[in-house]
């Protein structure tokens, strides 16, 4: 994928599903495709259960901006409760794509907006894989599977290789887990 | 072999100390510092870094274990934050005192009450006279490079002063960006093991921290005034044998970007600077004449390099990320106690992103085009916050 500008991406999840290990991973991704990169979290009183935000930035060029992501290429919705109490689209660029976790089809969830909505059940496809539990599932590997067919920012195989080297544990379930979603995602 | 990582500000300042062979690490864990100390920890735990940890009660003890350390002749090394930093700040005066070169991290982070994590300088500026080094970063190399850097800084026998490095809480101690973390085989040829002339030795007993009587004390404090007076150039020095080894320069006293003939110079610290860059880039392609200088070395304080610098610049528009309460910010009063005699720009002082306020590049944007502004209209206000509930339209169009 040819990168023209920065690409910025912006996370949405509850502390334990492993946002900030998703951010950082696809960080890593496209930092072995060649490009520079910039991971890093919204810190404020994480614990289990809160809602956590996550940043990632990459681009051909030296990312120097270090300011918060405000205006988003791509959001990405890990549990989606938090529809009801987070505008996860706000900033979000006019053609800029959203991918959530859940098992509806794109054209059920109204986000009030027009932006491509990708989706994938990544809470089914962790439990299938047993990553976490069926109440606490870490859908983070499953969704950036999903992240990498909807947007194309990072080859498939890159990102496995990643997982397979920095997942923090359960290695091969997390690779499969994203090579599922990758192949399960739907929308566009 | 060199690797590149991808690593936080706090993983490579753990990286910098084990290059760097530290061999006594005491300190007590504050956020957003924690990371370091567990970095270290584990290192030492997995044999990878040869050190002695010392756990310890508070921060004022970590400096105290490292004040003893040093004067055994070990290299010491301590990270802290904000509230933590303060409680060391009897133990920052005793270290220069005794003329130990102890090298801590301080992450950036805002005093509270309000209660706060986030980034602000005051913490580290509050502590500028107490005769430590301050060498404030703007992104994760940097921060290795200049734990390195400033192990051969502050021991150099004519020197023999600790040293802080500075970075910004969450904008660098917890955002994971590309660090060439170095082979140890190119540390170790370009810092040597630290050797100091005087030490604890049983075999050889010498009274350390004894009493200085009126007539003594005074030329104790001289020698420390005459060792500062050498820092800048011992700073050039290191900066340039570094790039040599290294192929790397983190940016010496004041990192100059774009600086040559410019009619408005901009003036940041720490990871402000970065994203500034962007914009002054923005700005040049308008048609501006605008650059910017990076304070890194605040203490001391650059004076010449900025009497060198500020020749022929109308306006000097400085961002302090800090408000330390008395006038305004550090950074634009020490630029004025500099120049005061030599040259007479507009200087306008922007306080900004206190506690960790968010500085976007529009924002950066709107400060540079008011600081461009006061070439024709002449200074508005001496000192002025931006990005204020009150005043955020303005900041944020």
């Amino acid at each position: 994928m040819v990168l023209l500008n920065m690409i910025e991406i912006r996370f949405h999840g509850r502390g334990g599903q492993g946002s900030v290990i998703a951010s950082e991973l696809l960080a890593r991704a496209a930092f072995a495709e060649g490009k520079d990169v910039q991971s890093f979290p919204m810190y404020g009183v994480e614990r289990r259960g809160a809602p956590v935000t996550a940043f990632t930035r990459v681009d051909e060029n030296v990312v120097r901006d270090k300011s918060k992501i405000h205006t988003p290429d791509i959001v990405i919705v890990l549990d989606m409760a938090l529809l009801d109490s987070v505008d996860v689209t706000e900033g979000l660029k006019p053609d800029g794509k959203v991918i959530l976790n859940t098992g509806k089809p794109p054209e059920d969830i109204d986000l009030g907006i027009d932006n491509p909505k990708y989706t994938v059940d990544a809470s089914e496809i962790a439990v299938k894989h047993g990553l976490g539990s069926k109440v606490a599932p870490i859908v983070n590997t499953a969704i950036l599977g999903a992240v990498v067919k909807a947007t194309g920012i990072v080859d498939i195989d890159t990102l496995v290789e990643v997982i397979r080297e920095h997942a923090p544990a359960k290695k091969e379930e997390n690779a499969k887990a994203a090579k599922e979603a990758y192949e399960k995602v739907r929308g566009e | 072999m060199s690797e590149m990582k991808i690593v936080s500000g706090n993983y490579a300042s753990a990286y910098g100390a084990k290059l760097s062979r530290a061999e006594v690490v005491a300190a007590y864990p504050i956020t957003p510092q924690t990371e370091v100390v567990e970095k270290i920890a584990s290192l030492v735990a997995e044999g990878e870094m040869d050190a002695e940890f010392i756990k310890v009660e508070s921060e004022h003890s970590a400096m105290a274990a490292s004040i003893a350390a040093s004067n055994t002749g070990a290299r010491a090394y301590t990270a802290t934050s904000a509230h933590g930093l303060a409680l060391m700040h009897e133990l920052l005066m005793w270290a220069s005192g005794a003329r130990l070169p102890i090298v801590m991290t301080n992450i950036n982070r805002a005093m509270g009450p309000p209660w706060s994590v986030w980034a602000d300088h005051h913490d580290t500026l509050a502590q500028k006279g107490t005769g430590q080094l301050q060498f404030f970063c703007e992104n994760n190399q940097e921060v290795l490079d200049s734990v390195i850097m400033a192990y051969k800084i502050c021991e150099d026998e004519e020197i023999m002063l600790p040293g802080m490095i500075v970075e910004d809480a969450f904008i660098l101690s917890h955002t994971k960006e590309p660090v060439e973390i170095y082979d140890q085989e190119l540390v170790d040829d370009f810092l040597p093991p630290y050797d100091p002339d005087y030490k604890l030795d049983v075999d050889q007993p010498l009274g350390f921290g004894s009493l200085g009587m009126p007539d003594w004390y005074m030329d104790f404090r001289y020698k420390i005034f005459e060792a500062m007076e050498k820092v800048p150039d011992k700073v050039e020095e290191v900066n340039k044998e570094f790039e040599e080894v290294f192929g790397r320069d983190p940016g010496g006293l004041i990192e100059e970007y774009k600086t040559d003939g410019v009619d408005v110079l901009i003036v940041t610290m720490g990871s402000i600077s970065s994203t500034s860059k962007d914009v002054i880039d923005e700005l040049r392609e308008e048609g501006h004449n605008i650059g910017l200088a990076r304070l890194r070395t605040f203490r001391p304080f650059p004076v010449e390099k900025f009497r060198e610098l500020i020749k022929g610049v109308n306006v000097v528009g400085v961002l302090d990320r800090n408000y330390t309460f008395g006038h305004g910010g550090d950074a634009a009063r020490e630029i004025k106690d500099a120049i005061y005699g030599y040259h007479d720009p507009i200087v306008k002082d922007y306080i900004v992103g206190l506690g960790g306020r968010d500085l976007t590049p529009k924002i950066l944007k709107n400060i540079m085009e008011d600081a461009i502004s006061l070439q024709d209209k002449g200074l508005d206000e001496e000192i002025e916050w931006v990005d204020l509930k009150i005043n955020q339209e303005r900041w944020r169009r």
